[in-house]
């Protein structure tokens, strides 16, 4: 029987449930929107622009953290126009960085035109290739607990292409600005350092 | 046991040619941990310098637009990143930048001109003439070092006005400094 599609909002939920000193860079359009909807956090990075860069982003605040764990969910547009920067990770292999993919193989904030995705191009394999230990395609929700695991406590770099119902949803916004998304992360996760540097 | 007769007196000075170690010092005087790069011919030097310290993590990037990312992603972090790429990587900074203003993170970036003085290679052309101008509109202040004797202090204050004052500091490195390459050259390579 095939399993039942997945919703992308309860995905998100699913990986970010007790989150705990989990660092989070949410990329551009839907997969901001649904970090939010999980509830917004300082420790929450909603990128607004910079598309393609939110696992670059990830990167470097993984090589700066080490004693962190953080984890980048994004979509498939945006990991498309940043393909690079999965060979980047592969090379590095941070073992506290994950990557995941909420793929519903469509642009969501442009009029829901196909990804590459859609034509078959296969993200998991593609991060598999890079130098990622790991990389999985999850298509049944009954594997997300595992994956939450393995982003709280695999060895990284970690990858996952989720996929996803295409659906349009409501959305639910995190703070747009800036230097209040960065000074509030900054603060929440380095204290009064963050003001002093 | 031999005892050393240096005295501590600080760092020996750096020859005039070798600016590239004159910015490895003030990067590792500014307190720079992470440093991303494309490969260029002109920061061959400044490149081998920056992985053989221990207190430096060095990361070879696809393209340089990763590499506004990864500094970004470090400044989150409570890290300082600087940046060295070839003017054309420049170009393929643009977008990413703007996030550097709207966030306000600090990034020191280390530019090695082509297109300048005496490029033999007309495709360099356009966007080394156009660096000044795009790294401006950007938001990115410029700072140009066009003598290798002024490469150390420009780097030393564009160090102090990216970490210091927040902001994303340009220093262009004169192709006059790095000298002219040729098909020969290449080549011989």
């Amino acid at each position: 029987m095939k399993p039942a599609p997945m919703q992308r909002r309860s995905v998100v939920r699913a990986l970010l449930k007790d989150r705990g000193r989990l660092l989070v860079v949410a990329g551009l359009g839907s997969t901001a929107w649904d970090c939010t909807a999980a509830g917004d956090s300082p420790l929450t990075f909603p990128l607004w622009g910079a598309m393609g860069n939110a696992a670059m982003i990830g990167l470097g605040l993984a090589l700066a953290q080490p004693g962190r764990r953080v984890l980048v969910i994004t979509g498939d547009g945006e990991m498309l126009m940043g393909l690079g920067s999965l060979a980047t990770i592969g090379v590095q292999k941070p073992r506290n960085l994950s990557v995941v993919v909420i793929d519903n193989e469509r642009y969501g904030e442009t009029g829901m035109q196909a990804t590459h995705t859609a034509s078959g191009v296969d993200l998991s394999t593609t991060a598999l290739a890079c130098g990622f230990g790991a990389a999985a395609l999850v298509r049944e929700a009954r594997a997300l607990p595992a994956l939450r695991k393995a982003i709280h406590a695999g060895a990284g770099p970690l990858f996952a292409q989720v996929k996803v119902v295409a659906e349009k949803l409501p959305l639910v916004l995190p703070p747009r600005e800036g230097g209040v998304l960065k000074s509030r992360f900054r603060k929440a996760l380095l204290g009064k350092a963050a003001d002093l540097d | 046991m031999a005892v050393s007769k240096k005295k501590a007196t600080g760092p020996a000075a750096v020859p005039r040619a070798d600016w590239p170690l004159g910015i490895h010092r003030t990067l590792a005087a500014s307190q720079v941990r992470l440093v991303g790069y494309v490969p260029d011919a002109g920061h061959k030097r400044l490149i081998e310098l920056c992985h053989a310290d221990r207190g430096m993590q060095s990361v070879v990037l696809s393209t340089e637009e990763e590499g506004v990312g990864l500094a970004a992603g470090a400044w989150l972090g409570g890290t300082r990143a600087a940046l060295l790429m070839q003017s054309s990587g420049v170009g393929n900074c643009i977008n990413a930048l703007g996030m550097l203003r709207e966030c306000r993170i600090p990034l020191l970036m280390l530019v090695t001109m082509r297109g300048q003085f005496g490029e033999f290679n007309p495709w360099q052309v356009p966007m080394g003439q156009a660096t000044p101008a795009v790294l401006s509109a950007m938001g990115v202040v410029v700072h140009e070092a066009n003598s290798a004797d002024a490469v150390a202090p420009a780097v030393e204050t564009a160090a102090r006005l990216a970490y210091g004052s927040y902001q994303a500091v340009a220093v262009l490195i004169s192709q006059a400094v790095i000298g002219i390459k040729s098909f020969q050259e290449q080549r011989s390579q």
